[in-house]
């Protein structure tokens, strides 16, 4: 089915998601979508299969405009999603998950027979009796598209697919993908790896900060075609390193033989030396490994296996709160999850890190050093402000406020993500300055200008693999871009 | 005024207004049926002994639960923390009956043990809860309502087998201790004086603890967000242990207190449904333990003077529960909606 989509829009709040966005996939053909964690590749997908409503814009399939309001309209309409966690049912079994597809439920044995058919086509080998919990996220993969094929599905958006499946799986998906569009169904396939893009594909789509930079075709084995994509997605010119030297000669973090995992990554560093009063960037799309490499390396989640030492410390499987005592920090990227406790106030927070002694709350104290917190840090509140009630920056200046005196190492999380280029500064400066005083530094950023500007080194985290750390002053946006997508 | 302040103080006079209707219903004038619970609940001295009778265990228990409201938990368990106290109790006021009978143990020490005990046992079934709750990951409800039927049935078997009284076994309860192992009162009231101190100073304590240390600081903080309490450095598990066992202390008190001077015995149903008013109690007040006192008060009147309903106007005495849930009820309507509304403005 041909697919167009005319001059798109839609806003969340202030944030313009898809900015005149228009796109055409021709019947027949695999297209992928390119583009870094919020360049607004799912915002385009879910308003065609009607998950969101969009703001204005215009959609066109087999040359019909149709209004696609639900995501049952989006299935009439001959669109289906597979999502990157397939939305299926783990309590039942592969059979009923495939049964659950229309108002009238067709007897077992039909459903089976059908089942047994669509399977066959595919070379999918899925057992209708075992229960959906049982299977992996591939089979979850294969399940989910033959039910969508079943319901009449004639075009196909894959949101991340080859995210946690089996080498083999990824082949048999790829298959199965040509095959759909040798029988004349469209297939969207959004992704940010360049490599998986490049094998499928017959034409690539790149989306950035919510707008359409480029379409091409894609022919196998162009050699032109990475660094085009790469430019692309990411732009042209990154910003220079701009960061005095404060690393020091004795060592603050090193990793053997580390390996960490979380849902659907496992992340293996061999051997990590990072010296003291360094900063080391972590570049990478989001849910690429960062996350779990920072938590590890904060205490807050024990590794599966290898040794952490801190200032030459073994810290291996120590409570999170040896960590703490040794000085370390971490910093996270949602403050009022996890960083901040909504309901208390600024001088609470103060309290809670830095207790007067005695088992009495000292209001007197809390509230000085609120008080002078909120001059030094900056801060746009009072002792008494509820940290819900701050603006996204100041809440930032309080979690900084909030580290430790003697900190030896901090792990950051997007640390000036939404932030206004007066506070991006500051919080920069005093980070700097915490580093001239030997603190080591983590930080991971979707941001590769400040990645570039505030590194030493840099690592690349693409889907659970990390790189080696690179000198800032080696890299190039396109380096940079080429390892991101998966490309080392 | 403020619309957050126009829902609050719609929704009590909407409660109000839904109170008066359901008594309407009855045919009974609204004022004619709060005159005679006022009468019955402050009618006379003797009236007012039996208010305060009620508000002991309930004043114990809204402390307690106040506890694991501020760390983010709902422990409908109290009510059964309230039976394994009495259960705690009445064993040891058992073993030491003969020899404070015979004069070899002072009265007074049987009794101080005695209570103790009533808070050994709360809180050890308080903290059975936390471990299933923390270790096991089964939400604090649930875990509740099966440690309650749980403590019930203890209870019930206790006074049908190992403990029945010599001769026939029945709902009344354990054979009644002797009068040299009760807890003294008032003149020919329940109210027990030391009662009374046990339950008001609980309630300090816990105004203290809460709203003035670091721990009832640590504790807002690990209810309002377990996890960044965590990150903060908070040890929040032992935080919730702690609220939990402070809990099952403080219920296993009233437990024991019931035992001690009131019933004189085990009864199966010796919490008296005052642990579930706790939580309604709680709930009226928003964790802040200020306000136990008064509002704790007002349901102990409302309680005892709907006893009086039966005899002068042949209405059912449960209509002081049907009054307390509709406040509560409409009380945490109007929260929920200024909440709303202050998060429509945010």
């Amino acid at each position: 089915m041909r697919v167009e989509l005319k001059h798109i829009h839609k806003r969340f709040g202030a944030v313009h998601a898809n900015n005149d966005v228009s796109l055409v996939v021709e019947a027949g053909t695999i297209h992928g979508l390119l583009g870094e964690n919020g360049a607004g590749k799912s915002t385009l997908v879910k308003m065609l299969t009607g998950f969101y409503s969009r703001d204005s814009g215009e959609i066109l399939l087999d040359g019909k405009r149709v209004d696609v309001r639900t995501p049952i309209d989006g299935v009439r309409s001959g669109v289906g999603m597979l999502h990157q966690d397939p939305l299926d049912f783990s309590a039942l079994t592969v059979l009923e998950n495939f049964q659950a597809r229309s108002r009238f439920t067709p007897s077992s044995g039909t459903s089976a027979q059908d089942l047994a058919k669509l399977a066959q086509q595919f070379n999918f080998k899925l057992d209708p009796n075992e229960l959906v919990g049982n299977l992996t996220v591939g089979e979850r993969q294969q399940l989910e598209l033959l039910r969508l094929l079943s319901l009449g599905v004639r075009t196909l958006i894959l949101d991340e697919p080859t995210t946690g499946i089996s080498a083999s799986q990824k082949t048999q998906l790829f298959n199965a993908m040509h095959t759909l569009a040798s029988q004349g169904k469209s297939v969207i396939f959004v992704s940010h790896k360049l490599e998986d893009v490049e094998e499928v594909c017959n034409y690539a789509t790149v989306m950035r900060r919510g707008q359409v930079m480029g379409s091409m075709p894609v022919k196998k084995g162009d050699p032109y075609l990475s660094g085009q994509l790469v430019d692309l997605m990411f732009g042209h010119e990154l910003a220079l390193p701009n960061k005095p030297v404060t690393a020091r000669p004795e060592v603050g973090l090193h990793l053997k033989k580390v390996l960490f995992k979380s849902d659907n990554l496992s992340v293996t560093i061999n051997d990590l030396q990072i010296q003291r009063g360094e900063v080391i960037g972590l570049a990478g799309l989001e849910g690429s490994g960062q996350r779990p490499f920072i938590l590890a390396c904060a205490g807050v989640e024990a590794p599966v296996a290898g040794q952490i030492y801190i200032n030459n410390k073994d810290l291996t499987h120590q409570p999170y709160k040896q960590y703490l005592d040794n000085g370390v920090c971490y910093v996270p990227a949602d403050r009022l999850r996890e960083g901040l406790v909504a309901g208390l106030s600024i001088q609470d927070h103060m309290a809670i890190r830095n207790p007067a002694p005695g088992m009495f709350l000292d209001q007197n104290d809390m509230n000085a050093k609120a008080k002078a917190a909120i001059a030094h840090f900056n801060i746009r509140g009072t002792p008494n402000s509820k940290v819900e009630r701050l603006s996204g920056g100041n809440q930032q200046r309080t979690q900084i406020a909030l580290m430790p005196a003697t900190l030896n190492l901090l792990l950051m999380e997007h640390p000036t993500r939404g932030l206004d280029i007066e506070s991006v500064l500051w919080i920069w400066k005093q980070l700097i300055e915490r580093c001239q005083q030997g603190t080591t530094i983590l930080f991971a950023s979707a941001d590769l200008d400040e990645i570039m500007e505030y590194s030493d080194r840099v690592i690349v985290f693409s889907g659970g693999n990390a790189s080696a750390p690179i000198p800032a002053s080696h890299l190039s946006a396109s380096k940079l871009g080429e390892m991101i997508g998966g490309k080392f | 005024m403020s619309r957050s302040l126009i829902y609050r103080f719609g929704s009590l006079i909407s409660a109000f207004v839904v109170i008066a209707v359901v008594i309407l219903t009855t045919g009974r004038s609204p004022f004619t049926v709060i005159g005679t619970m006022l009468n019955g609940a402050f009618g006379n001295g003797e009236q007012l002994a039996r208010v305060l009778v009620t508000l002991i265990p309930l004043l114990l228990c809204t402390a307690g639960v106040i506890y694991t409201f501020n760390a983010g938990l709902y422990n409908i368990a109290v009510e059964g923390q309230i039976v394994v106290g009495a259960v705690f109790a009445t064993w040891t006021l058992r073993l030491f009956e003969e020899s404070v009978k015979s004069a070899d143990l002072p009265s007074g020490l049987a009794i101080f043990v005695a209570i103790l005990a009533g808070a050994v046992g709360g809180m050890l079934w308080g903290l059975l809860l936390g471990v299933i709750n923390v270790y096991g990951r089964v939400n604090e409800i649930f875990a509740g309502v099966g440690l309650n039927f749980m403590a019930t049935g203890l209870a019930i078997y206790l006074v049908f087998g190992p403990w029945k009284r010599p001769g026939v076994a029945s709902m009344s309860g354990t054979q009644p201790f002797d009068e040299s192992i009760w807890l003294s009162s008032l003149g020919n009231t329940e109210l027990s004086p030391v009662g009374l101190l046990v339950a008001l100073l609980g309630l300090i304590v816990t105004i203290i603890l809460i709203s003035r240390t670091h721990y009832g600081l640590r504790l807002r903080a690990v209810g309002n967000n377990l996890r960044a309490a965590f990150i903060l450095g908070i040890p929040a598990t032992r935080q919730l242990f702690s609220a939990f066992a402070i809990c099952g202390i403080l219920a296993g008190l009233a437990g024991a207190l019931q035992v001690l001077a009131v019933f004189h015995r085990l009864i199966p149903s010796i919490s008296s449904n005052l642990g579930f008013l706790s939580l309604l109690v709680a709930m009226l007040i928003t964790y802040n333990p200020v306000f136990i006192l008064p509002v704790a008060f007002f349901f102990a009147a409302l309680n005892i003077g709907a006893l009086r309903l039966p005899s002068e106007l042949k209405l059912e005495s449960a209509l002081a529960g049907v009054i307390q849930g509709i406040l509560v009820l409409f009380v945490l309507l109007g929260r929920g909606l200024s909440q709303r509304y202050a998060k429509k403005q945010g």
